[in-house]
């Protein structure tokens, strides 16, 4: 096991519930999830895609888009919870204690701005006093940090390839020192061995700066080799949440199961990958009791009329199946 | 700072210059301006100086003296067509920075800020966009005094909708890219992101819409003055029409009265429809070529580099 980081929680997610505003009703897309965060961890969110992932990051952030609304929870961060804050406030919690590396590295830079303009952007804002010159320096040492030579501070995001532009969203997120980073699938469209350096560089700024990185990914094989904590997550819902270890060989809910089965393994290069059969659901045609259970191989009648409770396994490990509950 | 503003307007030139239509639109609208402002050094007559009128001078055609012929009141039409071009062109030029401020303003108001916000300024832009707007602007300017600056006003305060929903579109489709997310992310406010994500991404097609505006504008004039709703002392193209037309040019067989300031109208609103079109395809360069498409210009630029 990896070392045990910090343990000193630096937020801590509760209850949080979020859901999107269509035609007069509210489709949840995010239900009663739970997570804490501690100095220095990196968490693993995974899921398939349309399960919420993206929804819960942004609205740590508060930047849910119009539709959105988060109906429930708490999101505590330094003794506040970020929910209570007004729009001001947050304005200054975002960035400068919590940052972002959005999905897209290309659409979240603006075309038309040198990058040094658009880091320096998140510096000024934050810090009023710094001049033009400090923010000048400022931006060169972090692209030096994320490896690119300072002198392409003056190019256009279209003069990077998709890696530099990566390594440029992760400059621009590290440029008001934030505690925590959330990275939305910093390492898609990007080629395997870009990806390794990414996220080796995430990695090593986390043992230097001490960040605590939450990790939104598809990727299994990266969760496993980063990550301290996993959070597996189904139809809004949090599916399996415990240290990377356990959930890996003690996985207890069969989505979690069914997930690591269906990821190649290399010391068995003929055994069959195994798929999970029919779609994630629709948020607005949820299936009743268990969001999984229609394709739960081990469902049973109960799964389909009730929704299980979050259920711990052990200290640290909790679970949202029926199978579990019958176990403790 | 300097360096990537001279670059950017390099660029454009650059490309401009192998654009036959924003070409000739800008020589055209360069020959219009260059007459008005030179008006007094190029017109053969003074048109506001007194004359001493004899019936021979009136309608007379064209002649040594008078190489265009003479109006109603035995002026000269070339000096009259040469001056007339300054009324057009400021009526044209100031009426469309205010249609296109008021509009951009709106738009991108409307745009961005979405909700109620937008629905009460486009549902003003609608009324206003189904008011017909000459009759309207007949109205108005026959309330108000006649002038030149109140024809700019009306014209100006009336023909801002096409802009206001022009920008608004552009400012919806810019403000759902990634990086107004990731701006809102890192703090800035919303005039910060307005002024620095969005209005530059809005600007190259209101400049080349503010081209069309001054077209529409010019002409709205013209047809104005026409309609004999101009200041009578000011003498513009719409007017020397209007005289012609209702102080017996027609019946006189006239043609010089008329033709002239109807080639300056069709002139400058070509010209302003030529650079329009031509600068949207310079402005979007995606209808042109991408940074992948081999030209000569990337050729030159790399042998350039590579030179010690």
């Amino acid at each position: 096991m990896k070392p045990v980081t910090g343990q000193k929680t630096l937020l801590s997610v509760r209850h949080l519930s979020v859901g999107y505003e269509s035609e007069g009703k509210l489709l949840p897309a995010v239900e009663d999830v739970h997570f804490d965060l501690r100095e220095g961890e990196v968490l693993g969110l995974v899921g398939e895609s349309g399960c919420g992932k993206t929804t819960l990051m942004l609205s740590l952030l508060r930047l849910l888009p119009v539709a959105g609304r988060i109906t429930r929870g708490e999101v505590r961060f330094g003794g506040q919870d970020l929910l209570d804050l007004s729009e001001t406030e947050m304005s200054q919690v975002r960035w400068r204690d919590i940052a972002m590396i959005f999905q897209g590295a290309m659409n979240a830079l603006n075309p038309v701005l040198p990058v040094e303009q658009q880091i320096s952007e998140a510096i000024r804002r934050h810090d009023a006093s710094v001049s033009a010159a400090q923010a000048t320096r400022r931006v060169e040492e972090l692209l030096e940090m994320v490896g690119i030579t300072a002198n392409r501070k003056d190019q256009y995001p279209f003069q990077f390839s998709g890696g530099m532009r990566q390594r440029v969203m992760i400059a621009m997120a590290l440029a008001c020192r934030p505690q925590v980073l959330i990275a939305d699938e910093p390492t898609t469209a990007l080629d395997v061995m870009i990806q390794a350096q990414i996220l080796e560089l995430l990695l090593e700024l986390r043992e230097r700066l001490g960040l605590a990185v939450i990790l939104v990914t598809h990727d299994l094989g990266v969760v496993a080799e980063i990550c301290d904590t996993v959070l597996v997550m189904y139809g809004g819902m949090t599916a399996e949440y415990s240290d990377v270890d356990r959930v890996y060989n003690h996985a207890v809910h069969p989505y979690t199961q069914n997930l690591l089965k269906a990821f190649p393994d290399l010391s068995q290069p003929n055994a069959r990958l195994i798929s999970i059969p029919g779609y994630p659901p629709r948020l607005d045609a949820l299936p009743s009791g268990c969001r999984f259970s229609p394709r739960c191989p081990a469902a049973f009648e109960r799964c389909h009329q009730e929704t299980p409770g979050l259920y711990t396994v052990e200290e640290g490990h909790t679970a949202r199946c029926f199978l579990v509950e019958g176990k403790v | 700072m300097s360096a990537v503003t001279t670059t950017s307007f390099g660029t454009i030139w650059r490309s401009a210059r192998r654009n036959w239509m924003a070409l000739a639109g800008l020589s055209m609208l360069a020959a219009a301006v260059i007459v008005a402002v030179f008006a007094p050094l190029i017109a053969p007559y003074d048109p506001k100086a007194d004359l001493k009128v004899s019936i021979d001078d009136i309608y007379a055609p064209p002649s040594a003296a008078h190489w265009l012929g003479t109006d109603d009141a035995g002026r000269d039409v070339l000096s009259n067509f040469i001056y007339g071009a300054r009324v057009s062109l400021i009526v044209g030029f100031f009426a469309s920075f205010i249609s296109v401020f008021i509009g951009g303003t709106i738009g991108i108001t409307a745009g961005y800020f979405g909700g109620r916000v937008e629905n009460i300024l486009m549902r003003i832009t609608d009324i206003m966009l189904v008011i017909p707007d000459l009759p309207l602007a007949v109205v108005l300017v026959a309330l108000t005094k006649p002038s030149l600056m109140n024809i700019i006003l009306v014209i100006g305060l009336l023909g801002w909708t096409g802009t206001a929903r022009l920008v608004r579109s552009q400012t919806l489709s810019v403000k759902e890219r990634k990086f107004v997310l990731r701006a809102k992310a890192i703090g800035c406010g919303h005039f910060h992101i307005l002024r620095r994500h969005i209005f530059p991404l809005v600007l190259p097609l209101l400049v080349a819409n503010t081209v069309l505006v001054i077209s529409l504008a010019i002409l709205e004039e013209s047809t104005l003055s026409f309609l004999g709703l101009a200041d009578p002392t000011t003498l513009s193209w719409g007017q020397m029409l209007n005289f012609a037309f209702t102080r017996g040019g027609v019946s006189a067989g006239a043609w010089w009265a008329l033709i002239m300031p109807g080639l300056g109208i069709v002139w400058v609103v070509l010209g302003c429809t030529l650079l329009g079109q031509g600068l949207e395809q310079v402005l979007n360069p995606r209808l042109e070529w991408h940074h992948l498409s081999v030209g000569p210009k990337m050729v030159a630029r790399g042998a350039k580099e590579e030179r010690p």
